[in-house]
């Protein structure tokens, strides 16, 4: 399973990039693997104010509705409006153009609370 | 299951060496999916599939008696059945509501077959162990020693679940390959006829039916020969494009067909006639459990439907217990739904109130508090091109 070295993850199979005071978020590979075929994405509304573990996005496979969590506090700043017309990027490029959203980080210390690529990957193992 | 005392399948091995993602499913470990549910749903609907159906319910009623009981215990007419031949049909409570379907086989002149629900087999036996018990103490006080053929205690019921495995096998391309398995000049039986044939030292028992609405098998065999048969089709299968299936495809299949699910359409709160099935429900029998219930109703007309629905325009796909509603007013519930992979929207079924069932209705299914319209469809939803 793919868990590039460069991103930090949730228990919850969130990815997070740092880019300056915002992050990018999406599922991991190994999540979309899990799901296969997702067929419909919620993303959240813009500008809207998310505490960290909220669910704020839905990601719908065939089988189940599954949610999707901020890993930290901040507000909504980009949603990928490409997701409403082709839910299958996030099987087909997970930590690429399937991302969901970007937060603006209220506190960039609460990075720390999130795990680096070797801690998800023993969780995954 | 909440003890963790989860039941396996002859095939459990077959599907971990082949990489399914396992899941529970009515205590049993079941293969939910191998690749994906898409790629599974496409190869049944366009060449085949093979399905673990080892954990369904397999019991036999036999003896002289057995046909004339079975019609007081089942909706449907058991006395139209010829040697080989099955039917649809129902088992249900005082109240009509619907304890299980099933399929019921006449495999001998005096012998049934009864592939039942795997979450309901127990519940099954039970019930008809205890049906069967009174009906032989009430004979034996009204006549006892009597010894006509048609009496209750001239009547066998074992069940054979724990011995026997079964796979569905589905798709357009089922008749290719059975020739291939059995040989060319051998014929399948026809559509709900169920046929006994030897494979290489393995007694198979073939039925032409199937949850997929595609043609094809379900093939019963003994649990000792299930991985040797699963292998063997899927060898002779490969050149026509075969694939294993898991639930989810299951699943999605049937939804498109509208066939109902049992736990989620169909419960002992609901009965056959609410449930758009009362085909298989033969009215006409003087008695049967259930029946003065579905006399009423179907007089009356039940106060609510199952109905097929679509969902229109873009929107996240209905699922189990979204509400339904019309002008503001909740109307009924949905008890299926999905992405359909063969049509590409959302699809599901609702109980309805019977004034909002009708055909081309608009109602709007509440998803995470916004209501998505929807179009109350013909069933099946999926017709074949």
């Amino acid at each position: 399973m793919n868990v590039p070295d460069d991103l930090l993850y949730t228990e919850t199979h969130e990815w997070i990039k740092r880019e300056g005071d915002n992050v990018r978020v999406g599922i991991t590979d190994h999540a979309q693997a899990e799901l296969t075929d997702v067929v419909y994405v919620e993303l959240p509304k813009m500008d809207r104010q998310a505490n960290a573990g909220e669910a704020i996005a839905v990601v719908e496979s065939v089988k189940a509705a599954s949610d999707i969590y901020a890993p930290v506090k901040g507000k909504v700043v980009e949603v990928n409006k490409a997701l409403e017309a082709d839910p299958g990027l996030i099987n087909r490029e997970s930590f690429g153009q399937g991302w969901i959203f970007v937060l603006k980080i209220d506190n960039p210390e609460d990075l720390k609370q999130l795990r680096d690529a070797a801690a998800y990957k023993k969780q995954i193992s | 299951m909440s003890d963790g005392a989860q039941k396996t399948t002859p095939l459990y091995d077959e599907h971990v060496r082949r990489g399914a993602k396992m899941v529970s499913f009515g205590g049993w470990l079941m293969p939910v999916q191998y690749t994906s549910i898409v790629q599974e749903h496409r190869a049944v609907r366009n060449n085949i599939g093979i399905f673990d159906i080892s954990h369904m319910g397999q019991l036999i009623v036999s003896g002289p008696a057995a046909a004339g009981w079975l019609n007081t215990m089942l909706t449907n007419n058991i006395d139209k059945l010829g040697l080989g031949h099955g039917q649809y049909t129902f088992l249900l409570n005082e109240r009509g509501g619907i304890i299980d379907d099933l399929i019921a086989y006449r495999i001998g002149d005096e012998r049934f077959l009864l592939v039942v629900n795997a979450s309901r087999t127990e519940e099954d036996f039970t019930w008809l162990d205890r049906h069967l018990r009174l009906s032989k103490e009430g004979r034996s006080q009204d006549r006892p020693g009597g010894l006509e053929t048609g009496a209750p205690w001239n009547i066998d019921l074992t069940s054979r679940s724990a011995h026997f495995g079964g796979v569905a096998i589905q798709g357009p391309r089922v008749v290719d390959l059975f020739h291939a398995l059995l040989g060319d000049n051998v014929d399948l039986p026809p559509r709900n006829h169920i046929v006994d044939f030897t494979l290489d030292g393995m007694a198979l028992s073939i039925a032409r039916t199937g949850y997929t609405g595609e043609d094809g098998v379900e093939v019963f065999f003994r649990a000792e020969d299930a991985a040797k048969f699963w292998n063997t089709v899927l060898e002779k299968g490969e050149k026509l494009g075969i694939k294993p299936c898991g639930l989810g495809a299951r699943d999605t299949l049937r939804l498109e067909m509208c066939y109902p699910l049992n736990g989620s359409d169909l419960s002992p709160e609901r009965n056959p006639i609410e449930a758009g099935l009362g085909f298989f429900v033969d009215l006409t029998k003087p008695k049967f459990t259930g029946r003065e219930v579905l006399l009423k109703m179907t007089e009356n007309g039940p106060p609510q439907k199952l109905a097929a629905f679509r969902m229109e325009g873009k929107g996240p796909p209905p699922r189990p217990h979204y509400p339904v509603f019309n002008n503001g007013e909740r109307v009924g519930e949905v008890t299926s739904g999905t992405l359909s992979p063969s049509l590409n929207y959302g699809i599901g079924m609702a109980y309805v109130s019977a004034s909002h069932a009708k055909i081309g209705s608009n109602i709007e299914i509440e998803i995470r508090g916004q209501k998505f319209p929807a179009t109350i469809e013909k069933k099946p939803l999926y017709k074949r091109s």
